[in-house]
């Protein structure tokens, strides 16, 4: 089986998780280099996997101060880059150069940063054609769901009406301890702090960003609009009271953040909502849910962990593998 | 609209398709017919309900006709505002003068605010209501929503809207 070399740029929860998997299963992929904000190796013939765990855990870096992630994404050791560093929202580096400069340089790239991806979709996805190579980006969205494979390949022939989700992990748990256990707004945050399902500022979340970013995400990649974050028509949690989750509950229905996109509308919105019971995009805790509406095939609604490393290392092996499928051997 | 009338006939043959006849024209549709024959009764009339679905204005026009063949309306009932939808506001509703947020629904002529619900958890917190929408068709409820929603901006008050169906 011919199999394709991978650099991994970024050792974080995702970086880490991707590893484990490459150790763990037999793929046709080989992890050539790796890096994080710190050092990188390089090794053509396959870095061990035990050594970057160890060094990672001694060092604080799984690799050598001498290398560093520039120097992988100019090298020729790798034909497909996964780059899952650790990114600025606001102008999305320092992924956006390494994945400009990889495909650049004809390879391709897969990834889980959704700074770029928001920012420069049209440009990247433009520059990949160009080279005739692939951006890949399923890690983006929804964690393990694959959204954006079923939307790309497997509702082919279908016109795609509209999309409804709830996308963000952290704002659903909070939602969902409110209503169980009639915790406040505040209460409920604290406790998604403590379990690690919120962070230290939680605003990038409960105020719906995260949830519009991604929203453009799949806006861009099913309609090829351009649309950037102040498109978008956002709305967050942070002021919902338990009373106004009680008297949803009084209807039998519950609030949840939920993220839309009717292009015949016009409209992007992140906002909270009022959900019936029954309905099969109340999810509860951490998951994530899609529905897609479409002319054929009805619709489709996707359910599934949101984040979590094996969960979004699920997504970046998928990529890598699809890409290898459609690649390996090519000249 | 929606529209129940109680009528009162003369028992005979045919009676009762010239009555539903103008109704078909005038592109009304019938919903039920329901017959109450009392097999006691001596009298040779008989009394139908009928509940139709009127285009807007059309109901005088039917009730003339229906007259004119000698029928007798006992009642006439109009269900006008057949949509409803619950939202939900949280924010200082009471301090942004909540009779006048419903006033301005209530004073659109195609709208009303049939229910509401408050709950007001300390002085000086943000209440949460929620607040239930009538109107006579889907076109008014979403600009109905959409007067709520500008007046909800103005007074800073957080609107949750029920995820609508798409199909």
């Amino acid at each position: 089986m011919k199999t394709m070399r991978v650099a991994l740029l970024g050792f974080g929860s995702v970086g880490q998780g991707v590893v484990r998997v490459l150790g763990e299963k037999d793929l046709p992929l080989t992890l050539s280099a790796i890096a994080d904000s710190k050092g990188g190796v390089i090794d053509d013939g396959g870095i061990s996997i035990t050594e970057a765990f160890s060094r990672k855990e001694k060092t604080g870096s799984c690799g050598k101060p001498k290398v560093t992630a520039m120097d992988i994404v100019r090298s020729n050791a790798y034909d497909i880059l996964v780059e899952v560093t650790p990114t600025n929202m606001a102008t999305g580096e320092p992924a956006l150069t390494h994945i400009r400069t990889a495909l650049e340089l004809g390879r391709h790239v897969v990834t889980s940063n959704k700074g770029p991806v928001a920012l420069a979709h049209r440009e990247l996805i433009a520059l990949a054609t160009k080279k005739g190579v692939e951006l890949r980006y399923e890690a983006t969205v929804c964690g393990a769901i694959p959204i954006i494979k079923t939307l790309r390949d497997g509702l082919l022939g279908n016109e795609v009406k509209a999309l409804f989700g709830v996308m963000n992990g952290t704002c659903n748990y909070i939602l969902t301890r409110m209503e169980d256990e009639g915790l406040t707004y505040d209460q409920a945050l604290g406790e998604a702090q403590e379990m690690g399902y919120a962070e230290k500022d939680p605003t990038y979340d409960v105020k719906g960003l995260d949830t519009a970013i991604k929203l453009i995400i799949l806006a861009n990649t099913v309609w090829g609009m351009d649309a950037k974050l102040g498109d978008v028509d956002v709305t967050g949690i942070d002021l919902i009271t338990p009373q106004a989750i009680q008297l949803a509950l009084d209807e039998e229905a519950a609030i949840r953040l939920i993220g839309e996109a009717i292009p015949s509308r016009n409209l992007l919105r992140v906002s909270p909502r009022i959900i019936p019971r029954n309905h099969p995009l109340l999810v509860e805790g951490t998951l994530n849910a899609v529905t897609v509406v479409t002319d054929l095939a009805g619709e489709l609604t996707f359910i599934g962990k949101g984040a979590g490393s094996i969960e979004t290392a699920s997504a970046v092996i998928g990529d890598l593998l699809s890409i290898r499928e459609q690649y390996a051997g090519r000249p | 609209m929606q529209v129940s009338m109680k009528l009162e006939m003369k028992d005979t043959p045919g009676q009762l398709v010239r009555v539903l006849e103008p109704i078909s024209l005038c592109g009304g549709n019938i919903i039920a017919v329901i017959h109450q024959r009392d097999p006691e009764s001596e009298s040779d009339t008989l009394d139908v309900q009928i509940v139709l679905d009127l285009p807007a204005g059309r109901l005088p026009a039917v009730v003339d006709q229906i007259k004119v063949l000698g029928v007798n309306i006992l009642r006439i009932d109009e269900e006008r505002l057949l949509h409803k939808q619950s939202l939900i506001m949280i924010g200082h509703i009471m301090h942004t003068d909540i009779s006048d947020t419903v006033d301005q629904i209530d004073r659109t002529g195609y709208a009303e605010v049939s229910e509401l619900s408050l709950k007001m958890p300390a002085i000086n917190e943000r209440s949460s209501a929620r607040i239930t929408l009538r109107t006579a068709n889907r076109k008014d409820m979403e600009n109905a929503v959409a007067l709520l929603r500008k007046v909800a901006a103005r007074k800073e008050l957080l609107i949750i809207e029920p995820l609508e169906e798409m199909t």
